[in-house]
């Protein structure tokens, strides 16, 4: 049992380290889209006081990339937020595969249910 | 007040707030949205939005320091995400249906839940016997005390996947980790340790988030302009925060925090019984 938890520890400081690096990355990508948006939209007045939804070039997956390639600053921030929801993804399926390692394989179903549960939100609800 | 001005001042708003959220232990999320929607004027469905994405930065940013510690237990985590994500899932879909005014006073709720719950002191109980479906599900664990490591048995396994599917609703309902509620299934319902609660719970925070936060970014609740300032500032805040942890005497602190929630919790209500939200 204490070999188990030991190597369960040895995963969780490798996939912690991963977050951490994603988390900079996405905050690295959010601060770039920022300097752009303020470069070009700066001296505007926001108003958010009145809810009306983002456009749809800010709503899926596809469209964001697309927009964060035209430089876009929305688009840019958007692309990074995207990447920092994609980091706890990410940890579900890395534990997904730690477990299938240890050979532990009611916990790979319970992981990967999780990991559908995140997908399905992520890419399956869009449209 | 212009784009810039308002990120400014947004983001300095979230640094205080993740920082503070860190250093008490009760986490930034729950102050962001109250901040950005009475200070603000922030329309609540955005104020989610933007919350939301800052609470998976807290959660996975601080991941790595937590397991370092050998305290957090990753079965347990994982177990109780299939109950949280679903309630997150559930929360987003009543998030759709209710108005901006039942949110708020909801919220309000939470909040003066929260501030109660900071309020009392946590004793671990003595050794207990593990349950048949603690065992099976193999939750039990051990973590580092002060003379070696110190195993423990977890009990109560429906109470508190029920309880971790409540935390995911409020989660996904409000834009907010649910920490508080996460720990209290894990450590009154399931006598985890305190210190294993907590961790554990940090890190199930995020995944829970993310379940809710890919659902309302299809429904243009994050706006980019907004959820930038928050998410940088409160990132920032509570790295901040967890620096100086260590060293900081906390408890004057945390009751100053304790009643910041306090009062905007009872804003929040009295603005959505007002209707003003």
């Amino acid at each position: 049992m204490s070999a188990q938890n030991w190597n369960d520890q040895r995963i969780e400081i490798i996939i912690g380290a991963l977050l951490r690096t994603g988390v900079m990355l996405a905050a690295a990508v959010v601060l770039c889209g920022a300097v752009v948006y303020f470069a070009r939209h700066g001296s505007e007045v926001p108003n958010y006081t009145v809810f009306h939804g983002e456009p749809e070039n800010l709503k899926s997956v596809g469209a964001i990339v697309h927009g964060a390639l035209g430089m876009s600053g929305r688009a840019i921030i958007q692309l990074g937020l995207l990447l920092l929801i994609a980091t706890p993804v990410a940890r579900v399926l890395f534990s997904a595969i730690a477990f299938a390692l240890e050979r532990d394989y009611m916990y790979v179903v319970i992981t990967l249910i999780v990991l559908g549960i995140l997908l399905y939100s992520l890419i399956g609800s869009s449209g | 007040m212009n784009v810039f001005e308002f990120s400014a001042l947004i983001g300095l708003g979230s640094l205080l707030a993740g920082f503070l959220g860190a250093l008490t232990g009760l986490g930034g999320g729950v102050v962001v949205v109250p901040m950005l929607a009475l200070l603000f004027h922030v329309d609540i469905r955005y104020a989610i939005g933007a919350s939301l994405v800052s609470v998976i930065a807290t959660s996975s940013g601080a991941a790595a320091a937590y397991v370092r510690d050998g305290y957090s237990n990753i079965r347990i985590g994982m177990f109780l995400e299939t109950a949280t994500t679903v309630g997150a899932l559930a929360g987003v879909a009543i998030a759709l249906y209710v108005s901006s005014n039942a949110i708020a006073i909801v919220f309000g709720v939470v909040l003066l839940y929260s501030a109660y719950l900071s309020s009392r002191h946590y004793v671990d109980d003595a050794h207990l016997p593990s349950s048949k479906l603690a065992a099976r599900l193999r939750l039990n664990g051990s973590y580092p005390g002060p003379h070696g490591k110190l195993s423990y048995n977890v009990t109560g396994v429906p109470a508190g996947y029920g309880l971790m599917f409540t935390a995911g609703v409020l989660s996904g309902l409000l834009g907010i980790g649910s920490g508080a509620v996460k720990v209290l299934a894990m450590d009154q319902a399931m006598k985890i340790p305190f210190k294993v609660s907590t961790t554990t719970s940090n890190f199930m925070i995020g995944v829970t988030a993310a379940a809710s936060a890919g659902l309302y970014l299809h429904r243009g609740y994050i706006a980019p302009g907004l959820a930038m300032p928050v998410m940088l500032g409160v990132l920032a805040g509570s790295l901040m925060g967890a620096r100086v942890l260590v060293k900081a005497r906390v408890k004057v602190l945390r009751y100053l925090f304790a009643a910041v929630i306090v009062v905007l919790g009872v804003e929040m209500i009295y603005k959505g019984i007002s209707g003003r939200i």
